[in-house]
């Protein structure tokens, strides 16, 4: 269900205890899995009851709001309905991302949505009423979400006030400073044609495209899980069987390979959906495959472990903070090139509620060191078809509000209730 | 038994504002031996424990690795000396894996990536040297029983290849098998040639273990006596001092001196 690049969530479980020399370091009452097919439901089985859900929820989730909707108006599952509905998740999807990393912290960042809105107005003011080139304005707009970001850091982790109070302090002072940026006349329209325009409005429309996208990533993940697998072997240690890396290329390859027909059936593969993937898959490697990585969810686990270890956590929170905030920029961009224009409503409303439950719905937890930047793309498309199967029912904003707000508690329900499961059967 | 010890402390006082929580106190460590460090809570255990590892650095005297007098600093000192110590809060990140606790602050990379598979081999490998037995290298520490945390802290203060580890009341929140089996470890240790420093306040695992025992009363030592040939309740009394009079500690530096 996930395009991991080589390992998703559940890691492999040892095999059986032959595997190892005369000295077994498995305990014998652990359940060993079998090998093979059956070994591999057993094992999904006995996670799913123990409160390990992982995506499984939100693809539940997924698959009923697709039917409800599709039940009431026959456009939902359309073409068009489905691509408009991934390009307009881009922008809070990748919002959603760095909220990932800061919830993985054990941390929360309410200034997301101000920042977001900050880095439009920032771009607008430069490109459009300054003149300067769109790249340099783009570059500069980024990184003013990045310094806000590290100032938040800054706060938090040298100067000790609660994260939830300095990014509070953010969301009311950034927005402040965007309508100072905006000035007097609140709103002002991008360039038709300019770069960030074509953020969301440019589709690679050869069929070729999405078709290859799909390709290149299944054949990435089976080509990497094998090669893995062989490493695994070659070192003696319990490798993934065969048949499960099959089942899980088939697993990503169907949904790829469905929505790049889709995309195709309208305008094509749009440009925002390559880069909302492509820094999901970079973050999820930069999360789980790489040392600084590793820190960041060891401080999620036990701060001072962390620091025992000599991990500088004041490093790794500050720049943690500093992605959270780049992001919220880059997403930002992303949600003005949709409008086309920066104003004084950029960054606010329901986004920010969006961008926190969309990491949670996909089931990173709110109780920090556990979480994936997938979470991210599955939880903001909960979100958004929620959002869009409402509006083309043309049912009241109110009662959106309403259905979002049970949705995204709900699956506060969920992590707090698989938590309390994982513990009891001494899995947290 | 080496003539040289590893480690040893000669003359390590440490004063904390007012009070003097440690008056120049004297302990040798020699590779292959086990020495338990015992007294009553406030005797000043911990404080001699931080002033090894470069936690909380001694005021006066010198501690001399190897035979030769060095300073113990910082925590990173200790570490690059080849001190390891493996606190009672045991500092293991719950929502990690085996393999990651195992490697936190020391991971291996290779070319910029995490090397899982080497990393996982080489846990793999220790724990079976260690006969450590957990239900599985790739499973959260949060399934662990205290026992196999126990053990698996231990385990990674061994991968810095230490000479000299020090055990922080090890077997403190333990049930009976699970302490045998932190037993069975220290005395895997001594096998491999390592000096161990436990702490504890049990004289059973004391007893069953240690090769010396040395006493700490009041920030002072209180005799250091070979576990063989001492009773408990000598120890103990050490430890309480109603053996604390001109007498005995006339009888302990002669004693020490004919040493």
């Amino acid at each position: 269900m996930t395009t991991n690049l080589s390992k998703a969530g559940d890691e492999p479980v040892d095999a059986a205890p032959a595997a190892e020399g005369a000295v077994t370091a498995v305990d014998p009452r652990l359940l060993v899995r079998q090998q093979g097919f059956k070994g591999y439901l057993d094992e999904f089985r006995r996670k799913t009851r123990s409160g390990e859900l992982g995506s499984l929820p939100v693809v539940v989730g997924l698959i009923v709001i697709g039917i409800v909707f599709q039940l009431q108006d026959a456009a939902f599952l359309g073409a068009e309905n489905l691509s408009n509905l991934f390009v307009t998740a881009a922008g809070t999807g990748l919002i959603a991302v760095g909220i990932v990393f800061v919830l993985i912290l054990g941390e929360i960042d309410l200034s997301v949505g101000s920042v977001s809105g900050l880095a439009a107005a920032v771009f607008a003011v430069l490109n459009i009423n300054n003149g300067m080139p769109e790249w340099l304005a783009l570059l500069l707009a980024v990184l003013t979400g990045t310094v806000a970001g590290a100032l938040h850091g800054f706060f938090f982790a040298r100067i000790g006030v609660p994260a939830f109070v300095v990014t509070l302090a953010g969301l009311l002072g950034w927005n402040g400073l965007m309508l100072q940026v905006l000035g007097s006349n609140g709103t002002i329209n991008l360039d038709d044609s300019g770069l960030v325009a074509k953020l969301t409005n440019f589709y690679f429309t050869d069929v070729a495209a999405a078709y290859g996208l799909a390709t290149v990533a299944v054949l990435a993940f089976l080509g990497l899980s094998l090669l893995e697998s062989r490493r695994r072997a070659a070192a003696g240690v319990p490798s993934r069987p065969l048949s499960e890396t099959v089942l899980r290329t088939v697993v990503l390859a169907v949904p790829a390979y469905l929505v790049a027909w889709l995309l195709n059936q309208y305008k094509g593969l749009p440009l925002a959906v390559v880069i909302f993937l492509g820094v999901v898959v970079a973050l999820d490697f930069v999360l789980r495959r790489t040392r600084y990585g590793r820190q960041v969810f060891a401080l999620g686990g036990s701060v001072e472990a962390a620091r025992r270890a000599g991990i500088n956590v004041a490093f790794i929170r500050i720049s943690v903070f500093s992605l959270a905030g780049t992001m919220a920029a880059v997403g930002g961009m992303f949600l003005a090139s949709q409008i086309n224009a920066a104003n004084q409503s950029s960054g606010a409303g329901s986004l920010l509620m969006n961008a926190i439950a969309a990491a949670v719905i996909g089931g990173t937890s709110l109780f920090g060191g556990r979480g994936k930047t997938w979470s991210a793309l599955l939880g903001v498309l909960v979100i958004q078809s929620i959002a869009s199967g409402m509006a083309l029912l043309g049912i009241a904003s109110a009662v959106q509000f309403m259905i979002t707000g049970a949705v995204l508690l709900a699956a506060v329900v969920i992590d707090s209730v698989s938590r309390k499961t994982q513990k009891t059967a001494g899995r947290a | 038994m080496s003539a040289t010890p590893v480690l040893a402390l000669r003359g390590v006082s440490k004063r904390f504002g007012a009070v003097q929580a440690l008056t120049d106190v004297e302990l040798e460590i020699h590779p292959g031996e086990v020495v338990a460090l015992v007294g009553d809570n406030g005797a000043g255990k911990s404080t001699l424990v931080k002033a090894i590892a470069g936690v909380g650095p001694a005021d006066d005297g010198v501690i001399e690795w190897e035979g030769r007098p060095v300073t113990v600093d910082r925590p990173h000192t200790a570490q690059e000396l080849g001190i390891a110590t493996v606190y009672q809060d045991l500092a293991l990140c719950d929502n990690l894996d085996v393999v990651g606790n195992l490697f936190l602050g020391r991971e291996i990379v290779r070319a910029g990536v995490l090397d899982e598979v080497e990393m996982e081999r080489r846990a793999r490998e220790l724990l079976a040297t260690l006969a450590i037995r957990i239900p599985s290298v790739r499973i959260p520490i949060a399934s662990l029983s205290g026992g196999q945390r126990q053990t698996v802290a231990i385990a990674r203060s061994l991968l810095g290849e230490p000479k000299v580890v020090i055990l922080d009341e090890p077997t403190a929140a333990l049930g009976v098998e699970q302490t045998a089996q932190v037993l069975d470890l220290v005395e895997r240790l001594r096998e491999r040639g390592l000096g161990t420093i436990l702490i504890s306040h049990n004289m059973a695992d004391v007893k069953a273990v240690a090769d010396r025992v040395a006493v700490l009363r009041l920030g002072r030592n209180n005799g250091t006596f070979d576990v063989r040939s001492t009773s408990q309740e000598e120890i103990i009394s050490a430890i309480t001092g109603a053996t604390d009079n001109a007498v005995t500690r006339r009888k302990a530096r002669t004693a020490e001196a004919k040493k």
